[in-house]
């Protein structure tokens, strides 16, 4: 599809803009898929714009406001509306930078994971003997441990921290990327359009990255929507185990994790850190689910 | 069968030496000298050093280390922990009933709901039924089990007062391990309430293990399903005036069942990740749990050990679905 022959770059826009409306047709018939691109635009929105939005500073403490409820609770109040955790932080600002580690640590696991499964993969499906066997089985010793377990070792390795909880997740995550990857480029690589690219003297990696990956992107970019809100999931369980982002540091699964001591006590230092992670991931999997309906149209009808 | 059994068995043994060797190198990718790790906290002199060095054959090459460590594993010698002194392995025996009861429990309820919720999801397309299932299934597949089982425990522990916070029975009860499975073992006891007692502080771990499971059983099963029902078998039986319930239950649901065992087989490993989250929560005394504390008690031989059992445990488990899956469908023995 990409790898047109149309000469005109106009006529090349056309094409893209009529393919975007076309997916944006298919898109859009999937209603939860268009509330969960709304929510997502407003995390978004949120993450960007948190200097503003919040009301105190995410990591000040106001002593003498520990664990204020939220404002319609008895003892509540509006500067602190959804109330403040054991050491006096105001709940709301922690959430709305929160919004910016979690996007962040989306965008982040899932570049390196696609970076890292792309490469493999292409180099796996397109050499195929030797290369392949050793990339495919490195990709099932990973995939043999369960993927938090895997995550949390190489944290023990590498040292607790955001940073390194990153790393770690992007690895474990990476070999989904590189079989899908290989599998699409076995597929392709035997049509025409890339055999008379080889004859028309094109090299390997312009084989590889020009001719062959852009089509193969549709089960990559639905695999990304699934492995964006994946990375959240295991960053905030990795936070929530002490093993990821550490305290003060406003990331949800690490507020969780402060909190477990007061859940008897005072129910909102636990709700709304955990709500945020929730409604973050069921925004990006409803885009998820609309962007399979759109892109692969074998999977269309379920 | 025979040969189909040998080709996913031979396919395994890469699988496990990576295994081995991930396993082997993370002690020595630590940060850190391997035999102040291993030695513990007493003092540290250049005899006892070198003692160390020899007792824990780090004096001989990386290869040779490898060969015996292996060679250790496959006579059941999975190191000693550093905390409790105790054989890594009769650890993991000790504790894994606790995991395995919990983690039954949890795909026995994710199966006998997630599989009807998403048969019925399909024959009802797109009715509110349809809409308001694949909505709750979504929510659950997208949740922080670790968060929903926080507000489990405030619900049920903290404002109902129905089910114990942690742990897996009641203080009050003591009697012999014979199955290792609380529940069974309780009844076993005879001691009047142990059962009710056993069963309560089970209830809620079983759920939270089995929301991600049952959530992605309920949405394979509903795509499964609405796949065969459009097949052309389907419309012949119709058309053979079978009863709708027949269709349903005899010709559709048997080939919709295979994807679905497949999922199932696969959600094994997802279920041992989030047995560490589950057991943290409610402090409940299995492997994830000992993974856990192992890990932030730098007890690594425990992690070292640990690693490679809940890897093979996974894999076999694997190579069972993979057989059965190829007991029930013929078409995939054959290739």
């Amino acid at each position: 599809m990409s790898d047109s022959t149309l000469g005109q770059p106009v006529q090349k826009r056309n094409v893209r803009l009529q393919m975007l409306a076309e997916f944006w047709h298919y898109f859009s018939q999937n209603k939860g898929a268009v509330v969960g691109l709304a929510i997502l635009i407003l995390l978004v929105l949120v993450a960007v714009f948190a200097p503003l939005l919040a009301p105190h500073n995410p990591i000040e403490q106001y002593r003498d406001m520990f664990l204020t409820p939220p404002f319609w609770q008895e003892g509540g109040t509006l500067s602190f509306p959804l109330g403040t955790d054991a050491v006096g932080r105001d709940i709301l600002s922690r959430l709305i930078y929160g919004s910016r580690y979690s996007l962040a640590i989306g965008l982040i696991v899932v570049s390196i994971a696609l970076l890292l499964g792309i490469t493999l993969g292409l180099l796996a499906g397109f050499f195929r003997g030797w290369v392949d066997v050793a990339i495919m089985r490195v990709m099932d010793v990973i995939l043999a441990f369960p993927p938090l377990l895997l995550a949390l070792v190489l944290v023990a390795v590498l040292g607790p921290g955001l940073f390194n909880a990153m790393i770690a997740i992007a690895l474990v995550l990476q070999p989904h990327f590189a079989r899908l990857t290989r599998a699409a480029v076995m597929a392709e690589a035997k049509r025409e359009y890339v055999v008379s690219a080889r004859v028309a003297g094109a090299r390997n990696v312009r084989l590889m990255f020009k001719t062959i990956l852009p089509n193969c992107l549709a089960p990559l970019i639905v695999q990304a929507t699934l492995s964006f809100s994946n990375a959240i999931l295991e960053a905030a369980a990795l936070g929530f185990l002490g093993m990821g982002a550490q305290p003060p540091t406003p990331e949800w699964g690490t507020m969780l994790a402060e909190a477990r001591e007061f859940i008897l006590r005072a129910w909102w230092v636990v709700t709304f850190p955990g709500l945020a992670i929730l409604i973050t991931v069921l925004a990006i999997n409803l885009v998820g689910d609309g962007l399979r309906d759109a892109l692969d149209p074998k999977l269309k009808r379920s | 069968m025979l040969r189909f059994l040998f080709s996913k068995l031979l396919l395994i043994v890469p699988t496990f030496i990576g295994i081995t060797i991930v396993a082997f190198g993370f002690v020595r990718v630590l940060p850190g000298d391997p035999v102040l790790l291993l030695a513990g906290e007493r003092g540290m002199n250049p005899d006892r050093y070198q003692a160390l060095l020899h007792q824990f054959g780090y004096d001989r090459p990386i290869v040779v280390q490898y060969f015996d460590y292996v060679w250790g594993l496959l006579h059941g010698d999975f190191g000693i922990s550093i905390s409790t002194k105790q054989p890594v392995f009769q650890e993991f025996l000790n504790l894994f009933p606790a995991t395995a009861e919990l983690a039954i429990c949890a795909m026995f309820l994710a199966i006998i709901i997630g599989i009807p919720a998403g048969i019925l999801s399909a024959v009802k397309r797109g009715s509110i039924f349809d809409q308001a299932t694949m909505g709750i299934a979504l929510t659950g597949y997208s949740m922080p089990i670790f968060w929903w089982g926080l507000l489990l425990i405030i619900l049920f522990s903290g404002i109902l007062g129905w089910t114990p916070v942690s742990g897996r029975i009641s203080l009050f009860y003591y009697f012999p391990s014979v199955t290792g499975f609380m529940t069974i073992d309780s009844l076993l006891s005879g001691e009047k309430g142990a059962f009710t007692s056993a069963l309560s502080h089970l209830i809620l771990p079983s759920i939270v293990l089995a929301t991600i499971p049952l959530a992605v059983i309920a949405r394979q099963t509903r795509s499964a399903m609405l796949e065969v029902l459009g097949e052309d078998y389907v419309r012949t039986a119709r058309a053979k005036g079978l009863s709708h319930k027949r269709v349903i239950g005899v010709h559709a649901l048997r080939n919709a069942m295979i994807p679905v065992i497949t999922t199932i087989g696969l959600q094994i490993g997802m279920l041992m990740a989030g047995a560490i989250l589950t057991e943290t929560i409610f402090s409940w005394p299995g492997i994830g749990k000992w993974m856990i504390d192992s890990i932030s008690r730098r007890d690594y031989p425990v992690v070292q050990g640990g690693l490679v059992l809940i890897a093979a445990l996974v894999m076999f488990v694997n190579l069972v679905v993979d057989l059965l899956y190829g007991l029930i469908n013929p078409r995939i023995r054959h290739q």
